[in-house]
């Protein structure tokens, strides 16, 4: 037990356990809104004791179990995967338990917010209906002719490569509740839809390419997008997402032309 | 349908994708592809045609203070500068009533406001070039 590493590693760990009690003061500024007791939502401020290192989350969880039990927000994992706690935080998009206190200047009030474009439903629980609608048509799923193999779809290395960027998506919504022409008209497919198309479009398993990109040709498709990379900027996954719906648009046009 | 009823004490927003009888068709067409191709297109055959239109009319020749009747008049004589302002009136108004039909898309928010904009500049559009063309083509130096 005394060699070099394992001594630098608990040296390492006590330095970890000194700051550990280091909390600060945390002020959370949260958008409420209860049908309930008011058409209008307000701000309100919770002040909490928090570790720098902690989660947003963690903060929300804090309040929700110390002080104001009627709190209300989306989270299953709690760990960036399944995508139910996207809100508007300090203004950005992001998932509550991805996001570090140390991160967003705590020094500040913290504003946390429904994420937009999508009817709010109680304080940060929005109605995600029109979103996964969305989803749906696009047809998220492989579509295959003849008989099923009798063992796996082979596909190389290169061609999972082309459209390996989508299959990261988690439908959050961060993006497509980003993006300004979502805002201003729910018709618009959204960022999310298209990135999901994008998934099956450039699959080489897939044979509903054509169908999908008919669909994304619409007059609410992939040519309302304005390019102005708040999805990219929203995507808590580092999906390209921009670069995604420009690739679906050449896809558009090399197929016409 | 009310905006408030007992069950639903928050505003009644319609989702925006659900199917109604006002959701409008699948189109089915190109014609969006087409416009937003024709932007990329004719955006680079005006950068050619307005820089090259300006650098004629406000820097050569004495600049500004030259542009007279007779400059213009001795200008439109020759089909190339006739052709030249020809297609530069059609190309910048057609990429300026798409973009403005696109502001109005992503900006009206009611269907009729939005319609009514749209009117409105298709309106404007199609006078502006009608008249252009129509003093292009019939441009008489001799007029009195």
């Amino acid at each position: 037990m005394s060699s070099p590493t394992l001594e630098k590693h608990s040296a390492a760990l006590d330095a970890a356990e000194n700051t550990a009690s280091e909390n600060i003061t945390v002020t959370f500024r949260i958008r409420r809104f209860n049908p309930e007791v008011s058409e209008e939502a307000t701000w309100q401020d919770f002040q909490l004791e928090l570790d720098p290192k902690e989660r947003v989350l963690d903060g929300l969880h804090k309040i929700k179990w110390d002080q104001d039990g009627t709190l209300t927000f989306r989270r299953s994992c709690a760990h960036g995967i399944c995508g139910s706690d996207a809100m508007r935080i300090n203004g950005k998009n992001r998932l509550a338990c991805k996001t570090l206190i140390k991160d967003i200047n705590p020094e500040k009030p913290i504003t946390v917010e429904a994420i937009k474009g999508l009817t709010v439903l109680k304080d940060l629980v929005v109605d995600m209906e029109p979103f996964f609608q969305a989803y749906r048509d696009v047809m998220p799923f492989l579509v295959t002719k003849g008989n099923e193999p009798t063992r796996e779809r082979r596909q190389s290395a290169e061609d999972r490569e082309r459209f390996d960027d989508t299959t990261k998506c988690i439908l959050c919504a961060a993006c497509t509740s980003s993006c300004p022409v979502f805002w201003n008209d729910g018709q618009y497919f959204g960022p999310a839809a298209i990135v999901n198309a994008h998934r099956f479009i450039f699959d080489s398993r897939d044979e509903a390419g054509e169908q999908r990109l008919e669909i994304l040709n619409d007059k609410d498709g992939v040519w309302r997008c304005r390019t102005t990379f708040n999805c990219t900027d929203a995507c808590p996954r580092g999906i390209e997402v921009t670069k995604a719906i420009q690739e679906v648009k050449r896809a558009l046009i090399t197929r016409r032309f | 349908m009310s905006l408030y009823d007992v069950d639903n004490p928050a505003p009644v927003i319609e989702a925006p994708r659900k199917r109604t009888g006002k959701t409008p068709k699948t189109t089915r067409t190109n014609f969006e592809l087409y416009g937003w191709l024709f932007m990329r297109l004719s955006g680079i055959v005006l950068v050619v045609l307005v820089l090259g239109h300006l650098l004629i009319q406000l820097m050569l020749d004495g600049g500004v203070s030259k542009i007279g009747f007779a400059f213009v008049a001795g200008r439109w004589a020759s089909p190339f500068w006739q052709a030249w302002d020809l297609i530069m009136l059609w190309l910048a108004m057609l990429h300026g009533a798409n973009g403005l039909r696109t502001v109005i898309n992503d900006y009206a928010q009611r269907d009729n406001t939005r319609f009514w904009l749209k009117m409105l500049l298709y309106t404007a559009t199609v006078f502006t070039v009608l008249l252009g063309t129509l003093v292009i083509f019939t441009f008489d130096p001799n007029i009195r």
